[in-house]
């Protein structure tokens, strides 16, 4: 059984298109990366699998229809949707206490344990908490809840880079096991890259592009070419090209040109994995220069 | 049931996982104790309401004191200084002042609690946190009205039976020796009967009949954009104006009035019963059809509120 899967899944807010017929298939064991501009429909697309907001289409989390059985579902789904909505009257103890009290699956122990690694007091109230603490708190909570899919929408927006890295170290080391399942949103893509075992990308409401990584590894090529060699890449078709210190660097989709192969391609340059960032200009950044073009 | 069913089957698939079992009366204790946390005006404003009233009235019994204490009458004589009729104005009415002050108290906290509810977590976000947890609308809903229709009246009612017993202990304590029979002020007090009037009062009226009030009031607070306060007294009003201007009548005015008053008729009666233990029991409250129209209406209203809860996110 599919962690989540989708099939045609659409939503619309007034003649706002914000989901426009999204298939989605996530294994259970994976962290996926949902990248896509303001506005894409990533938050609306979470929104749908947690049952926040109803849908049209199909969706099964967990097998469970998420909109119709949302209470049962929240016992295995854990989320943190976006940053700061911890409620900031409350005491750090209360929050321990109240999750406890509520939810069937907490560790109260483990969540004491992550909180002893920082320096956050129990008897602080969350407004007196700075904003990297708070992440802190809230993730100790959701890490310390046994749940089978867990949902990060922006975890880590506003954080210095040393929040964000400790957030995932953490993530990746005190709570991710092949049993569980995490789905990942952010702007901040390069300190995912490592994390994610897949990709997707959405723009507009739809799926633009879907792989896992060691597919992207094999399917996108990214070179530096000699400048001599210049008119013989383009010859094979890159997807995008930009400039870096005066060279090109042009980026190469073996789904769209079959034909290149990485030996053939070394001749003419240096040859690596696109990062994410990279990989993102080019395919989502590209529409809008082809559609601003065709206007 | 299905629920039942699925927990059992989800258990046996579940690979991992130590999973308590948390019963809704568990879950139901927990989002109390976190509304009480949050809004601690709930027991704060009613005790400091009962602080100033016996401090106001321990003034009052100094001063008492010393104008007793200068009127130079026989001993004999003193018992009579507070007579009978005199003695009920200063003590039994002062009983009663303390509890309505304590009731206006807890009446206003659970308002301005009510509207506030489903839309302070709204503002603020933290609605999002609320429902990553496992706890259904129902139960949130169920929660924040438990508040001004259970846990308000049980509160003011202990609070004001507190505050009665210091009252007496103040008196007697002050007015020691200065001739009034302290006695006389205990027995006078039939605390036992007041009390149980008292709760009854705060039960029904303030638990029951209130109850479309506070339903009311959730409901506005959880589907207002904003200004939740304007949206739940606005309409009202305009429906009383128009109803005047259209009809030239005021039923529903005289409705709003019967429903703060705690139903009139049916009060009343309770009211003369004070005296009389026998004719305590108010087969009249729970025969009116006011009381179970209201709650016909707080039910639909609060259905309303969950439904709503549902659908809204942040604003």
């Amino acid at each position: 059984m599919p962690c989540i899967e989708a099939r045609g899944l659409r939503k619309a807010f007034g003649t706002t298109i914000a989901l426009d017929g999204i298939n989605l298939r996530v294994e259970e064991g994976r962290i996926l990366g949902m990248i896509g501009p303001n506005g894409a429909g990533k938050t609306t697309a979470l929104n749908a699998i947690l049952g926040l907001t109803p849908f049209q289409g199909e969706l099964r989390v967990l097998g469970r229809d998420p909109w119709a059985e949302r209470d049962q579902l929240m016992r295995d789904v854990c989320f943190i949707a976006d940053v700061a909505v911890l409620p900031r009257w409350m005491r750090v103890s209360q929050t321990l206490d109240y999750v406890a009290g509520v939810h069937p699956r907490f560790d109260r122990a483990k969540a004491e344990g992550l909180l002893a690694k920082t320096t956050i007091k129990h008897a602080s109230k969350i407004r007196q908490l700075s904003k990297g603490m708070v992440a802190q708190l809230h993730l100790a909570l959701v890490m310390a809840i046994d749940a089978r899919l867990l949902v990060l929408d922006e975890p880590t927006l506003g954080l210095d880079i040393l929040f964000r890295k400790q957030f995932y170290d953490s993530l990746l080391n005190d709570y991710f096991d092949r049993s569980r399942t995490i789905v990942v949103t952010t702007h901040q893509v390069e300190e995912l890259q490592h994390i994610l075992t897949d990709l997707m990308f959405i723009d507009r409401g739809r799926v633009v592009l879907s792989c896992s990584m060691e597919e992207l590894e094999s399917r996108f090529v990214e070179v530096t070419v000699n400048p001599d060699k210049v008119a013989a890449a383009r010859a094979l078709k890159p997807i995008y090209e930009r400039q870096v210190f005066g060279r090109s660097v042009l980026l190469f989709d073996r789904g769209v040109n079959p034909s290149i192969d990485r030996k053939q391609i070394a001749a003419i340059g240096e040859v690596r994995t696109p990062s994410i960032a990279d990989l993102f200009v080019a395919v989502v950044g590209n529409q809008y220069a082809a559609q601003g073009a065709a206007q | 049931m299905n629920t039942q069913s699925n927990a059992i089957n989800e258990s046996s698939l579940q690979p991992q996982g130590s999973a308590r079992t948390v019963s809704v009366a568990q879950v139901m204790y927990w989002s109390i104790r976190r509304e009480i946390w949050e809004n601690r005006a709930i027991y704060i404003a009613p005790l400091a309401t009962a602080a100033l009233f016996l401090l106001g009235f321990a003034v009052n019994l100094l001063q008492m004191r010393s104008h007793l204490g200068t009127s130079s009458l026989a001993t004999a004589q003193q018992h009579d200084l507070l007579g009978a009729a005199q003695k009920h104005q200063l003590f039994q009415a002062r009983y009663e002042l303390s509890a309505a002050l304590i009731m206006g108290t807890a009446f206003i906290v659970g308002v301005f609690y009510s509207l506030d509810a489903l839309y302070g977590e709204r503002r603020d976000r933290s609605i999002l946190f609320w429902k990553s947890l496992p706890v259904s609308d129902l139960v949130t809903v169920l929660s924040k009205l438990a508040i001004p229709i259970a846990i308000l009246p049980l509160l003011s009612f202990a609070i004001t039976l507190v505050t009665q017993f210091a009252m007496l202990v103040l008196s007697s304590a002050i007015l020691l020796g200065s001739g009034v029979n302290i006695a006389s002020l205990w027995t006078d007090a039939s605390f036992f009967q007041v009390s149980l009037v008292l709760l009854y009062h705060f039960m029904t009226v303030h638990g029951l009949y209130y109850a479309p009030i506070y339903g009311w009031l959730l409901m506005v607070s959880a589907w207002a954009p904003r200004a939740p306060f304007i949206w739940a007294f606005l309409p009202p009003f305009v429906i009383c104006g128009l109803e005047k201007v259209a009809f030239n009548t005021s039923y529903f005015l005289a409705l709003l009035r019967d429903r703060l008053g705690g139903g009139g008729g049916a009060m009343a009666e309770s009211e003369q019963s004070k005296e009389f233990m026998g004719t305590l029991i108010p087969h009249h409250f729970f025969t009116t059809a006011g009381l179970w129209i209201g709650l016909a209406v707080a039910a639909a209203f609060l259905a309303v509120a969950v439904r709503l809860r549902r659908y809204r996110g942040p604003i």
